[in-house]
């Protein structure tokens, strides 16, 4: 028996060297792709794609996602490996700081060729096109138009931030008799306070960026100059609703089931949320995509009627500059593929993809921000992509919105805003 | 007779020689793995804090700019204070508590084994699942009072402690325990014959005859407290973060990171140019600690009797 065990245990301690040396050895023929994806939920349609590409072309993908949250932690570590990632996303500014020696220059490849716009594209200090954008989004308020006709509105009234505003605070006003209230609850808890210090922090930010040319890179400094418009929204979104301002900061709060159940007229969230409204499946709320509307970010800055929706996208795709020129083809190859002949699987998981043979994709909120576009409003582009240290800067924000809701003052949802981004700017940057 | 063969037979060099020539092959896999898991990792890490790097197989060297980073980052600072008094509380709380546990459990009461073995189960659960565990009975609580446990540094402290005690005291108690049941009978009964009262009796003769228990047990508990991070980041992840505005200064600081989390944070938080930053914050890490660490096993090893 005791032979048995001895042997059984000193096998145990061989077959991880075994293992090792298995797994180095399955490096691919001649060109393979190795796509380090960050959206566990295009994870299932992300697999289906690769095999039916490696079935049609005979190269290999491998796709493989990184748990929620970990991305970061997950590249660094694959990165380090010898058969890394060779397509991996980098997908704001502080990403490419980053990155950016990893990034193969995408200028002029045919994939880049290929984009119908270049507002997606991230560039590094030198100019080199380390990522291009796969899957736009869009952002805004979303309304329920037969909640709002229910309320004597419609959706043409509202066309800046004094119009939005009269028209929140007479349903606020009259909830009780109406059955719903005008927004939905604004929880700052993990799970939804990027709405706010993430998302509605653009209204401030890409209005700076505008009136300073367009950033092209971090600005070391801020100015908040849009911050008292950033302060309208959220005073309105706070005050003409139903949930308490003092319970926000606890959160525990479900916006989507809200809005989905016909208790709100308004919800800030974006395109990404279609699915989940108009789906009929489980935790879903068949709404009708045509009662359904995404409306800009109205917060009282002067010309905002012509404002469109908050358009960008932090899917960027990056092609691994240190893998071997075969990798490194086979990737580009791919990536054409997904954009033209297998755009019509790659759309029906990433929505909006910016290149001119993509097949368009079915979402009325992107449709929508299209027309926007169309009508010749200006696309508020995603200018909180630039921001340093974001985790970081974006809990600070939280942090000191939670002191202003429980009656604190403004001026330290300033600080953080402006001082805080100086601090991180300087922290990443030294 | 049968023994004396067998042992004239383990001496003999038929034995001795292939075990003294193959001694090698024996102790390869423990020194290979100690090496590749323990060893090697040490050094590259000590390398990469004087780097400037984004994957550790691909670092530039800078110089000694990290440990200047490291030094003058106010969060640091505070974190390190506040690991300080995390630990100094907890290590009196789970000695104090674990001590009483086992006391009792010594004392021939009924059931004894089965609170010994309840007592010691918190301690097969893993850091985080128990931080998540306890952050939601906490919040379950601190809900009706319109709070939780990240909006409160205060609530955020005494709950990790809590968290700590809960995982902790039944290990402890396991050791000291085994300490209590191995003061000699006869010493005891010889005090007790002298008139020492109970507590004369505790304190004069059992604890300092389970000195070496108390001696494994606070380094333990005051490593434990200097290098905890599970429970820390699934607790309260630094959460609540503090703003303040001093002479126009603003400070963010997060007011319930430890150690351990800020050097996580500051690794995966801030870009490549703060990774070295925060490998040279892990070597500091690593000094303090063994440096603590040794002080307290001298200090209390002085008060070790001999038996």
């Amino acid at each position: 028996m005791k032979k048995v065990l001895a042997i059984l245990l000193a096998c145990m301690l061989v077959i991880p060297a075994f293992a090792l040396t298995a797994s180095a050895e399955d490096a691919a023929p001649k060109g393979s792709v190795y796509w380090l994806n960050f959206k566990p939920e295009s994870d299932e349609a992300l697999q289906a794609i690769a095999a039916k590409y490696t079935e049609e072309t005979g190269v290999p993908v491998k796709v493989v996602t990184a748990a929620s949250g970990t991305y970061s932690q997950t590249l660094t570590a694959e990165m380090d490996k010898s058969s890394a990632p060779t397509l991996f996303v980098v997908g704001n500014q502080a990403g490419v700081e980053t990155w950016g020696d990893y990034c193969y220059d995408l200028t002029g490849t045919p994939v880049a060729e290929e984009l119908n716009t270049d507002a997606y594209n991230l560039y590094d200090a030198d100019g080199k096109l380390c990522s291009i954008g796969y899957s736009v989004e869009a952002f805004g308020i979303i309304a329920n138009k037969e909640l709002l006709e229910k309320a004597g509105h419609s959706l043409d009234e509202i066309t800046n931030f004094e119009t939005l505003k009269a028209v929140a605070d007479d349903i606020h006003a009259r909830a009780e008799e109406l059955g719903f209230d005008a927004f939905t609850s604004s929880g700052m808890d993990d799970s939804s306070s990027w709405r706010f210090s993430g998302h509605l922090a653009n209204l401030d930010l890409f209005y700076e960026s505008r009136d300073a040319g367009g950033w092209t890179e971090t600005p070391a400094e801020i100015t908040g100059a849009y911050l008292e418009n950033f302060k309208n929204l959220w005073d309105l979104y706070t005050t003409d609703t139903a949930t308490d301002k003092s319970a926000l900061a606890t959160g525990g709060f479900d916006a989507r089931d809200e809005f989905g159940t016909g208790k709100a007229a308004f919800y800030q969230n974006g395109s990404w949320e279609y699915a989940a409204l108009t789906g009929s499946g489980e935790n879903e709320y068949g709404m009708d995509p045509a009662n359904l509307a995404m409306i800009p970010f109205y917060g009282g800055v002067e010309g905002e009627e012509e404002a469109g929706l908050n358009c960008g996208t932090e899917n960027c795709w990056a092609v691994n500059a240190k893998a071997s020129e075969d990798d490194i083809q086979a990737t580009l190859d791919f990536m054409y593929w997904l954009v033209t002949d297998g755009s019509e699987d790659a759309v029906a998981t990433f929505g909006l993809m910016p290149y001119t043979n993509a097949v368009a994709p079915d979402n009325t909120f992107l449709a929508q921000a299209d027309q926007y576009t169309v009508d010749g409003k200006y696309v508020m582009t995603w200018a909180f992509n630039f921001t340093p240290n974001v985790d970081d800067w974006r809990a600070g924000v939280v942090s000191a919105m939670n002191q202003y809701d429980a009656g604190g003052d403004w001026a330290m949802v300033e600080a953080a805003f402006v001082q805080g981004w100086a601090q991180q700017y300087s922290a990443i940057n030294e | 007779m049968k023994k004396k063969r067998s042992s004239a037979s383990v001496s003999s060099n038929l034995i001795i020689r292939p075990i003294r020539r193959y001694c090698w092959l024996f102790l390869l896999p423990v020194v290979a793995a100690f090496a590749i898991g323990f060893v090697w990792p040490f050094i590259h890490g000590i390398y990469l804090s004087i780097c400037k790097f984004t994957t550790t197989s691909d670092a530039k060297v800078i110089g000694f700019g990290n440990y200047l980073k490291a030094l003058s980052d106010p969060t640091f600072l505070h974190s390190f204070w506040y690991t300080a008094l995390f630990a100094v509380v907890s290590l009196v709380l789970i000695n104090i508590l674990a001590f009483a546990a086992a006391y009792l459990l010594t004392q021939n009461i009924r059931g004894t084994n089965i609170f010994r073995t309840v007592f010691f189960m918190p301690n097969l659960i893993g850091g985080i699942v128990l931080g998540y565990i306890w952050s939601m009975i906490f919040d379950g609580i601190l809900m009706h009072f319109g709070t939780s446990i990240v909006l409160d540094s205060g609530l955020g402290f005494w709950g990790l402690i809590i968290l700590m005690l809960w995982q902790q005291i039944g290990y402890m108690m396991i050791i000291y325990i085994a300490g209590l049941q191995a003061v000699p009978e006869d010493i005891i009964e010889a005090s007790k014959i002298d008139g020492a009262s109970k507590m004369q009796t505790l304190f004069r003769v059992t604890i300092p005859n389970v000195m070496p228990s108390i001696t494994i047990c606070t380094f333990l508990s005051l490593t434990n407290g200097f290098k905890l991070f599970d429970q820390n980041l699934a607790l309260t992840g630094g959460n609540p973060i503090i703003s303040t505005i001093e002479n126009g200064v603003f400070t963010q600081i997060k007011s319930t990171e430890m150690l351990a989390l800020n050097i996580y944070n500051t690794f995966y938080g801030q870009g490549s140019t703060a990774r070295g930053t925060a490998q040279a914050k892990a070597v500091l890490f690593f000094i303090l600690v063994a440096v603590i660490g040794i002080i307290q096993l001298r200090a209390t090893r002085n008060k070790e009797v001999q038996q």
